[in-house]
């Protein structure tokens, strides 16, 4: 590295690094990360700004080089086993103060819900024991509190566990959950995403603290379908609300809607769009929707928010084995239970034993480094079904299997199941019963 | 020393807090009640509840990564002008919840003073989810708060309005693990060389040949070197994905010159129309350019404007793909269309075209 021999006058004085390439990023209209930076490195009598001074030396360095100069390592709390980041630096003889530099992923309230006296004692404790650098939030859905040392961790994770607020998941572990905004502020909303999501995690803390599982294992909860926070592509278990009577239709605001953006632009984005091709428009400018053939995608009901809402009989969707790239490429989550009523003390109660047994399914059955939908990919569908005790349901499929190479001499068996099933939820007697 | 030290405090496992102390009473009152909304302009919320009650939400581009005297700045303008009660988005935009629609007004000119930007609703370019980079990642191939902020000083202006076709939802990863997600853009790092081994760093420290176990494409095998055990790299097998970086430093992947971009588009989370989806490359080998990576907002420039120019209303960039064919996105992108666009992973076949219809 060459360009940190020039060093100016004003950055002698100080042992201030100079950040050329950083100083780029404090221009233009969005909020510069680096004047931030800068702000904490120049906090006058803070603990933290020369370990931010070296964390900005340390940054600007990897600018000049492309690489990334920190590396992993162990450091925990008393009692816990995962949920602090270690990062130790590569170049610590030239930034001794950021040598470490350790996060804090910390869970927040369901739906990211915060006022602004928390927010300030947030600061405060980061400010005492961190470097003041905090985000809001990592892609993993916990508050990110950076900069640490080794030293400054237990005290940190006290005076935020004080504050009411606990670490989340790192390493081979139940992670950190994420829910949406939904019954708080959307009326999209089918179910009570904050209640599922603190029921299930609070349930399996110790799965969390103390890694313990063959990898992880992330939970997502969405209200509706437009899946606000990602869970079918991110989670290994994904929550996502449903009904199963009939969209509600206001026939007064359709007539409305269609009045004010015209008959044509409804029929563009709303008839020719829905997927099912389930709706219709009336020549009275009312709306008909073959409520049957609507597979509850929201698209109609995100455009005409006032005129359309989900049904009254409302419920979730569970969908398994969603993930990021590593290793065998992304997956996304496959339907496993196309509805179960969400509603009563009982029905949150049936959730989490799922949860529960699916958990329990991961850890006794994924090989080391594996996602549960690389298990399932490996063992087939059926054979998790079996595991975990669900009936195949064609809403789990997008066609039923196109090759034949399958050993179908107990199909009689399986059919008579099926039936069974289907009088069973007819309300018929079953024979022997 | 340890004698002299207390014991560690125990800690309270308090697991996922209780949101209700912090939500804001009118949303407390009308939990599951809501009835509609609608957005009077763009990064204004206007939620009706079935109750008569009404919250509007203002929603301000953040730079995420955030320091204390941001954080409290954003406090102060939570308190003077809104009512004390804010929350974060997916995508790390804030939003002041205020029962009283007198307050939207001086909010948004206060947040626009402190220079943090109204928008990110509806059909909006919003913020660009990210991970975090040379920052604090161990394993990152480039940064992930410049790339952002680089492409949001250009992109700034469809935060503050609503006029693409549909919400277009942009992601980067500075890894291909793709901690970012899928996106209608997704901006990811991609590998182009086998990772260099550092043997003086194997030699006599590794004992775990799982990390053999861990390349997808069994491209690892053991190996000696001037007499020391180490492995080795097929190098016409390796996929450059990075996969055995992580658990194994000595697996240098990272390299200034052969760290590059990709852009990837068509990526979509909502179930709203058409299935969830997958991105796919539109481009590759794109330079990894600090502090403004201008390559990259160069194509993505391109891209953006060519869906905000010929999309229909409520068409996400996929669809709109779909519609027109992939001969005709290559065509006014004026990128190329490759032997590499052509999947060769497991179950590529089910990406090919088994049919006569063709695009022009
Ligand atoms: C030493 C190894 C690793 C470290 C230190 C690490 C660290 C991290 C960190 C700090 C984040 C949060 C990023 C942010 O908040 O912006 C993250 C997210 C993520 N990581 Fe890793 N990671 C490692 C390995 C892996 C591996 C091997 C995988 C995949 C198999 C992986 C998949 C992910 C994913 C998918 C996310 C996004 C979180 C989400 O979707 O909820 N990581 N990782
Ligand atoms: C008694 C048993 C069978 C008879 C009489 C029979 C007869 C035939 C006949 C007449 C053809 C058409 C040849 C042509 O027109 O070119 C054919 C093609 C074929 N048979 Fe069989 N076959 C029998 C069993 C099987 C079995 C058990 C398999 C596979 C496990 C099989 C696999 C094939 C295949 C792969 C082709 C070529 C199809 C194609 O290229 O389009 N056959 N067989
Ligand atoms: C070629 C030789 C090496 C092999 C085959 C190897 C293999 C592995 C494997 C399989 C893991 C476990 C990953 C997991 O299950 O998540 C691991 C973890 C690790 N290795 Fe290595 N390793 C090698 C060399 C090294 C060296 C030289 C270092 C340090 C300089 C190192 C540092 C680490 C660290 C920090 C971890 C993570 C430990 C943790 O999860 O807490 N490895 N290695
Ligand atoms: S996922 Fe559905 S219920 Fe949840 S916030 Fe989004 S639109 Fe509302
Ligand atoms: S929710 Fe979707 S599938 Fe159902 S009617 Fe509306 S547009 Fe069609
Ligand atoms: S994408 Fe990769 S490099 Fe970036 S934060 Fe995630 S794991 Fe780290
Ligand atoms: S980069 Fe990927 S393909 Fe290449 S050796 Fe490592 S794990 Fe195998």
């Amino acid at each position: 590295m060459k360009d940190g021999d020039s060093i100016d006058d004003k950055s002698k004085e100080t042992n201030q690094h100079p950040t050329p390439m950083l100083d780029e990023l404090e221009n233009g209209p969005w909020p510069s990360f680096v004047t931030g930076l800068k702000r904490l490195r120049d906090a006058k009598g803070e603990t933290y700004a020369p370990m931010m001074n070296d964390l900005l030396g340390q940054l600007e360095h990897s600018y000049e080089n492309r690489m990334g100069f920190w590396k992993g390592g162990t450091v925990s709390v008393y009692g816990y086993g995962g949920g602090v980041i270690p990062r130790f630096s590569e170049v610590a003889e030239k930034f001794p103060e950021s040598k470490e530099f350790h996060t804090l992923r910390i869970m927040p309230p369901p739906g990211f819900h915060y006022t602004t006296d928390l927010l300030r004692s947030m600061c405060d404790i980061w400010e005492r024991h961190g470097s003041g650098l905090i985000a809001f939030h990592g892609q993993s859905g916990d508050i990110m509190f950076q900069g640490c040392t080794s030293e400054n961790t237990q005290p940190a994770f006290d005076a935020l566990n004080e504050l009411g607020f606990d670490l989340g998941g790192a390493g081979p572990a139940l992670r950190t959950a994420m829910s949406c905004v939904g019954q708080a502020r959307c009326e999209q909303s089918c179910f009570d995403e904050a209640r599922a999501h603190r029921g299930i995690i609070n349930r399996f803390l110790d799965e969390m603290h103390r890694p313990s599982l063959p990898y992880k294992f992330k939970f997502k909860f969405s209200g509706c379908g437009n899946d606000c926070v990602n869970a079918i592509h991110r989670a290994d278990f994904a929550v996502i609300g449903t009904w199963r009577d009939d969209i509600k239709i206001d026939q007064k605001k359709v007539k409305e809607h269609v009045a004010e953006k015209g008959r044509k632009y409804t029929i563009d984005t709303v008839v020719s769009m829905c997927p099912t091709r389930a709706i219709s428009l009336n020549d009275d400018d009312t709306l008909e929707i073959d409520n049957p053939s609507c597979v509850r995608c929201m698209h109609c009901i995100n455009v005409m928010t006032k005129a359309l809402s989900p049904g009254d009989d409302k419920g979730v969707s569970v969908m398994i084995g969603g993930k990021r790239s590593l290793k065998v490429g992304d997956l996304m989550g496959t339907m496993i239970v196309p509805f179960m009523k969400l509603d009563t003390d009982e029905d949150y109660e049936k959730l989490e034993e799922f949860a529960e047994t699916c958990i329990e399914f991961f850890a006794d059955n994924a090989l080391e480094h594996e996602r549960v939908g690389e298990t399932i990919d490996r063992i087939g569908l059926p054979a998790f079904l079996d595991a975990v005790g669900v009936e195949p349901d064609p809403n789990m499929v997008n066609h039923p299997r196109t090759s034949s190479y399958v050993r179908t001499d107990d199909f009689d068996e399986e059919a008579a199941k099926w039936f069974e099933r289907k009088a069973r939820e007819a309300g018929l007697t079953v024979a022997g019963e | 020393m340890s004698s002299t030290t207390n014991k560690p405090r125990t800690a309270d496992e308090i697991g996922v807090p209780d949101h209700f102390p912090y939500m804001h009473p009118v949303m407390k009152e009308n939990h599951g009640n809501w009835d509609w909304h609608e957005r009077p302009r763009p990064g204004v919320l206007r939620h009706i509840s079935k109750s008569g009650d009404e919250i509007f939400t203002i929603r301000a581009g953040t730079q995420r990564q955030m320091d204390v005297f941001t954080i409290r700045k954003l406090c102060d303008i939570g308190d003077t002008y809104a009512e004390g009660h804010v929350r974060f988005t997916t995508r790390s935009n804030i939003e002041y919840l205020v029962a009283d629609e007198a307050k939207v007004a001086p909010l948004i000119e206060a947040l626009g003073e402190a220079g943090f930007p109204v928008g990110g609703t509806g059909a909006s370019v919003t913020m660009i989810s990210h991970t975090q980079g040379w920052l604090h990642c161990d394993i990152p191939g480039t940064d992930a708060s410049g790339v952002v902020k680089s492409l949001m000083n250009y992109l700034h202006k469809e935060f503050v309005q609503e006029k693409m076709p549909n919400r277009l939802r942009i992601t980067t990863s500075c890894c291909q693990i793709n901690c970012g997600g899928q996106g209608d853009i997704a901006i990811n790092v991609q590998y182009t060389k086998p990772p260099k081994i550092n043997h003086d760093l194997v030699a006599n420290v590794c004992e775990r040949p799982a990390v053999v176990a861990r390349c997808p494409v069994a491209a690892i095998r053991p190996a000696m070197v001037d007499g020391k055990p180490t492995l080795e790299i097929d190098e016409k097998k390796c996929v450059c994905c990075g996969a055995c970086y992580p658990p194994c430093p000595p697996m240098q992947i990272n390299g200034a010159d052969s760290t590059k971009i990709a852009i990837w588009v068509g990526g979509k989370h909502s179930n709203a129309r058409t299935k969830p989806t997958f991105h796919k490359l539109a481009v590759a080998n794109l330079p990894n350019n600090p502090p403004h990576w201008p390559e990259v907002t160069a194509v993505v420039r391109k891209i953006v404007e060519a869906y905000k120019a010929d999309a229909k209303h409520w068409e996400r960039m996929g669809e709109w793909i779909d519609r027109i064919g992939w001969n005709r996105f290559f065509d006014m992108t004026d990128l190329a269309f490759t032997k590499h666009h052509l999947d060769t992973w497991d179950g590529s076949r089910k990406t090919m075209n088994a049919s006569s219809h063709i695009h022009f």
